[in-house]
C-alpha cells in the first residue's frame, strides 16, 4: 500500500516557474540556438543510436511494465537504437527536469509532456522538433514505407487529440494516452439521503446533497455514515475544477493567443460558492484533506472527482489502495461525468500525456526519436497502456481493434485487468468525447493552470481557518495569486507560441531592468578595480 | 601586553562557560516564551487553527523555492513543518537542533498532523533528541502519541517487499509497488512479534547517495535489523527510516 504522493510537486512547479522565466530571458534573447532539423533522406541503420525517453506512470508497475515491453519490442526491431528509460510519476517533475536540462543541452530525446510545458520549452530556438514534416513524410512519417513496424496512420490519430498538439502553427507533440475527470459516486449514501441520481449531474445537486450529508447525532456522528469524519465532496485537481466550471459558465480564462482573462467576476461568484461550502466542511480538497480515493473507500465522502485514469483507486473492491481493509466500507459505486451547469450542453476537460522529440546536433538521432516516438502509437502499446487505467488510446486503429473491444466488452469479469469502474470511467470518455475541451497553449499558460487551481486551494484554506470570504479578501486573493505566479508580467510577450528568435519582439521591461542593473554593476565595479589600481599605482610611487 | 591578553582570554573563556551553560540550562527546562504554545496545547488545538511553537529542529527533508520541510522536536513531543516559508540561506542555519519558534497553522494531511504556511524565526538553545524506541508500540494504538518524533525500532526481521519481474521475492521496492528506479522512495517491510509492518526511505530525505539508502538495497530477506527514523503517517503508520544496522 501507499502511493504516497511526493507533496512537493507545487514547489517544483513554482521553482519551474521561476527557471521557466529565466529560460524565457536567457533562451529567447541573444543565446545560439539549434539549427532546424532537416529530415534526413535516409536513415542510417548502420549506425548505432542511444536515445533517452523520460516517461510518465501514475505509480503504476503494469505502466512501467509496458513502457519496459515497448523500448525491448522496438529495439528488436530496430537493434542499432537502444531506448533508455527514465521513470517519473509527475509531469511537473519532468517539466522541471527538462528546464534545467535546456540550460546543459542535455535534454531527453523523446519525453511525455503536457502541451502547456512544451510551450515554456519552445522559447528556446528549434529545441523541441515541428512534426509536421514528419508527420507525412513519405518514407519515415506515420505509417511509411520504410517504417519497419505497423504505425497508425495520421488520419487514425483521433483528429480532436492530435489538434490539442498542435500550436503557434505546428504540430509539436502527438498525443500519447486520453483521460478526463468522472465523479466517483457513493450512491449508496446519496440514497441514503434520501435523493437519487439525475440522468446529469450538476453543481446544484452536489452542493445540496453534501450538505444534507453534514447533519451529525449528538456525539458528533455523522447520520450518513456513522463516523467522525465525513468530507461529502473532494476534488482531486482544483486547477481543472476551476477551469471547467468557468468554461461551463462560458467565461473567461485566457485567450488563444494568452491574455489573462482569470480574474473575472465569474470565478469570484464561483469562489464564493466554494468557500460557504468549505466553511460547513461539506467540500476539500486533495491538497488539503487527501486523495479523495481513501476518503470514498472509507465512506468518508460521497463525491470524489478525480482523473478516468485514477480509476482502478475508486470503490470497495478497487484493485488500488491505500487505506488497510478494515477501513473499507461497502458501498454501491456510480462513475458519472462531472457536474455541469447546463446539463444539455455538457463540457469536460480532455487530459492525459502526449509525446515530443527534442531536437539534436546529429539529425539521424532525431530520426531514431521519432521512430520511437510513433512505436508508441501503435497498437500493442496502445491498447496495453490504456488497460491499466481509465485511459483511451489516441489512435481510432487501436480503439477499433478487436482486443481493445474485446477489453471493453468485458467490463466486471474481474476486479484486475477489467474492474468495471475502470472501464465505465473509460467508456464514460468515449461516449463524450465530443463533449470534451482543452486549454489555449502559450508560453505561461502552465503558470495560469497553477493560479486557476491556487485560487480554489486558498479559498478552501482560508475558509476553514474561518477567515473572513468578502470582496476585500477577493481582492486581495487575485492580487497575490496574479504575483505569486507572474502572470501580470507575462503579457503580450506570450501571445503566441515561439520558435523563432525574431518572433520575440523586444526585450521584456523586467529584463531590461535586469540588464540594465547587471551592466551598471559591472560597471562600478570596473569602475572601482580601475581607482584601486590607480591608487596602488600611486602608493607604489610613493 | 601579555597580562591584558591573559586577563581578556580568561574572561572570555569563563563567559563562554557562563554562557553555555545558561544555554543547556534553557534547554534542559524548555521554558516556552510569552505567547508560545506547550506541545500539550499543541496537540489540543483545533485543526485549521492558528499555532506557535518553540521547538527543534531534528532533520531536514527538502527545500525548494524558498519552502523548507523540516522534521522537529522538543522535549514533549515532535512536530512536522511542512512546506514553511524559509529563504535557502536560512535553510543552511536549521542545522541539528537550531531551535526555532514557528508561526503557521495545524492542519491534517492523510492522517499526519502537521504544521503548514508557516513562518519560523532561529532562538538561542539547542537540542538533539535522543531516538526513543516504539518496537513494543507498533501494533499499539498509543503509537499515534509519537508521531513524527525520531524513534527506533530494535530486532525486527526483514519480510518479502514483493516480488521482482520473475516473480522471486524481494527484500525492498523502488516506490510502493515496484514501478520506480533507483532514486524513487524505497519500501521495505520488517516484522516483529508476528506483525509486519512497511518502512520507507523517503528519497527526499535520505536519497540514493547515503548510507541508509544503501544499507536498505543491501537487505536480505530474514536479516534481523534495528532503525532509526521519524514517525511519519500517512493513512497509517510509515515511517521514514534514516538508518539501518543489520545484526
Amino acid at each position: 500500500m501507499s502511493r504516497i504522493w511526493k507533496r512537493s510537486k507545487s514547489m517544483i512547479l513554482l521553482a519551474a516557474l521561476v527557471a521557466g522565466s529565466l529560460l524565457t530571458l536567457t533562451g529567447c534573447h541573444g543565446q545560439k540556438g539549434m539549427d532546424a532539423f532537416v529530415i534526413p533522406e535516409e536513415f542510417d541503420t548502420s549506425r548505432e543510436y542511444e536515445i533517452t525517453f523520460w516517461a510518465k506512470n501514475d505509480t503504476n508497475k503494469t505502466q512501467t511494465a509496458i513502457y519496459e515491453k515497448a523500448i525491448a519490442d522496438f529495439e528488436e526491431i530496430y537493434p542499432n537504437i537502444t531506448v533508455n528509460l527514465r521513470l517519473y510519476t509527475d509531469y511537473g517533475k519532468i517539466y522541471n527536469d527538462v528546464i534545467t536540462n535546456i540550460a546543459t543541452n542535455t535534454t531527453p530525446n523523446v519525453c511525455i509532456t503536457y502541451p502547456d510545458h512544451i510551450a515554456t520549452y519552445l522559447t528556446g530556438t528549434n529545441l523541441v522538433v515541428p512534426l509536421d514534416e514528419l508527420l507525412v513524410d513519405e518514407k519515415y512519417g506515420l505509417s511509411g514505407s520504410e517504417v519497419c513496424f505497423d504505425s497508425p496512420a495520421k488520419e487514425e490519430i483521433v483528429p480532436q487529440f492530435l489538434k490539442e498538439c498542435s500550436f503557434g502553427g505546428h504540430y509539436y507533440a502527438l498525443p500519447y494516452m486520453r483521460s478526463t475527470e468522472a465523479c466517483y459516486i457513493n450512491k449508496t449514501y446519496v440514497e441514503a439521503l434520501g435523493y437519487t441520481l439525475p440522468q446529469a449531474l450538476t453543481w446544484d445537486f452536489i452542493w445540496e446533497v453534501s450538505e444534507t450529508a453534514m447533519a451529525q447525532d449528538e456525539e458528533g456522528n455523522y447520520l450518513v455514515n456513522g463516523q467522525k469524519v465525513m468530507i461529502p465532496f473532494i476534488y482531486k485537481s482544483t486547477d481543472n475544477m476551476m477551469i471547467q466550471m468557468l468554461k461551463q459558465k462560458d467565461a473567461g480564462y485566457s485567450t488563444d493567443d494568452g491574455e489573462i482573462l482569470l480574474f473575472n467576476d465569474t470565478t469570484k461568484e464561483l469562489l464564493y460558492t466554494i468557500a460557504e461550502h468549505a466553511d460547513s466542511g461539506a467540500f476539500s480538497t486533495f491538497k488539503v484533506s487527501s486523495y479523495p480515493a481513501n476518503f470514498l473507500n472509507a465512506g468518508q465522502c460521497i463525491f470524489a472527482i478525480d482523473s478516468t485514469a485514477g480509476a482502478t483507486w475508486m470503490g470497495t473492491d478497487a484493485p488500488l489502495c491505500d487505506i488497510s481493509e478494515d477501513k473499507i466500507v461497502e458501498f454501491e459505486t456510480a462513475v458519472m461525468p462531472i457536474p455541469q451547469f447546463d446539463t444539455e450542453n455538457p463540457k469536460m476537460i480532455s487530459q492525459g500525456p502526449s509525446v515530443c522529440i527534442f531536437n539534436k546536433e546529429d539529425p539521424q538521432e532525431v530520426m531514431a526519436s521519432w521512430l520511437f516516438m510513433q512505436y508508441l502509437l501503435t497498437n500493442d502499446v496502445q491498447t496495453a497502456y490504456a488497460e491499466t487505467e481509465g485511459y483511451v488510446p489516441v489512435t481510432s486503429k487501436a480503439q477499433e481493434s478487436a482486443e481493445y473491444q474485446n477489453y471493453l466488452a468485458r467490463g466486471g469479469e474481474d476486479n484486475t485487468t477489467h474492474y468495471d469502474i475502470k472501464i465505465r470511467a473509460t467508456k464514460l470518455l468515449l461516449d463524450n468525447m465530443g463533449h470534451t475541451f482543452v486549454t489555449p497553449v502559450f508560453n505561461g499558460s502552465t503558470s495560469l493552470r497553477d493560479a486557476a487551481g491556487q485560487l480554489v486551494e486558498n479559498t478552501v484554506k482560508s475558509s476553514r481557518r474561518g477567515e473572513e470570504i468578502d470582496e476585500a479578501y477577493m481582492e486581495k486573493l487575485y492580487s497575490d495569486i496574479n504575483s505569486l505566479y507572474r502572470l501580470d508580467q507575462l503579457g503580450n510577450r506570450n501571445g503566441m507560441v515561439f520558435s523563432e528568435k525574431a518572433e520575440l519582439g523586444e526585450l521584456p521591461g523586467t529584463a531590461v531592468i535586469l540588464l540594465t542593473s547587471l551592466a551598471t554593476v559591472w560597471i562600478l565595479m570596473l569602475l572601482y578595480v580601475g581607482c584601486q589600481g590607480i591608487k596602488k599605482r600611486g602608493n607604489r610611487k610613493k | 601586553m601579555k597580562k591584558i591578553t591573559a586577563l581578556l582570554l580568561t574572561l572570555t573563556f569563563v563567559f563562554a562557560c557562563v554562557g553555555c551553560g545558561s544555554k543547556s540550562e534553557e534547554t534542559a527546562e524548555d521554558t516556552k516564551s510569552e505567547g508560545v504554545m506547550t506541545y500539550e496545547e499543541y496537540m489540543a488545538a483545533e485543526l485549521e487553527s492558528e499555532v506557535v511553537v518553540e521547538t527543534y529542529v531534528q532533520a531536514k527533508q527538502s527545500w525548494w523555492d524558498n519552502m523548507a520541510t523540516v522534521y522537529t522536536q522538543d522535549k514533549d513531543g515532535a512536530y512536522f513543518l511542512y512546506n514553511m516559508a524559509c529563504s535557502e540561506e536560512d535553510y543552511d542555519k536549521l542545522t541539528t537542533g537550531t531551535k526555532i519558534k514557528v508561526t503557521g497553522y495545524k492542519s491534517e494531511w492523510a492522517g499526519e498532523v502537521e504544521i503548514i504556511d508557516a513562518t519560523f524565526e532561529i532562538e538561542e538553545g539547542n537540542y538533539v533528541a535522543e531516538a526513543e524506541d516504539v518496537t513494543s508500540l507498533l501494533a499499539s494504538d498509543d503509537l499515534i502519541n509519537h508521531q513524527n518524533e525520531f524513534v527506533s525500532f530494535k530486532g525486527l526481521t526483514v519480510e518479502a517487499a514483493g516480488q521482482d519481474d520473475a516473480g522471486n521475492d524481494v527484500a525492498y521496492l523502488y516506490s510502493w509497488d515496484g514501478s520506480g528506479q533507483d532514486g524513487d522512495d524505497l519500501y521495505f517491510k520488517a516484522s516483529v512479534d508476528g506483525a509486519t509492518y512497511t518502512f520507507t526511505i523517503e528519497s527526499y530525505l535520505c536519497d540514493n547517495t547515503t548510507d541508509v539508502y544503501n544499507a536498505v538495497k543491501n537487505l536480505n530477506i530474514g536479516d534481523t535489523i534495528d532503525m532509526e527514523g521519524f514517525l511519519y503517517w500517512y493513512e497509517g503508520v510509515n515511517p521514514h527510516i534514516t538508518s539501518v544496522t543489520v545484526k
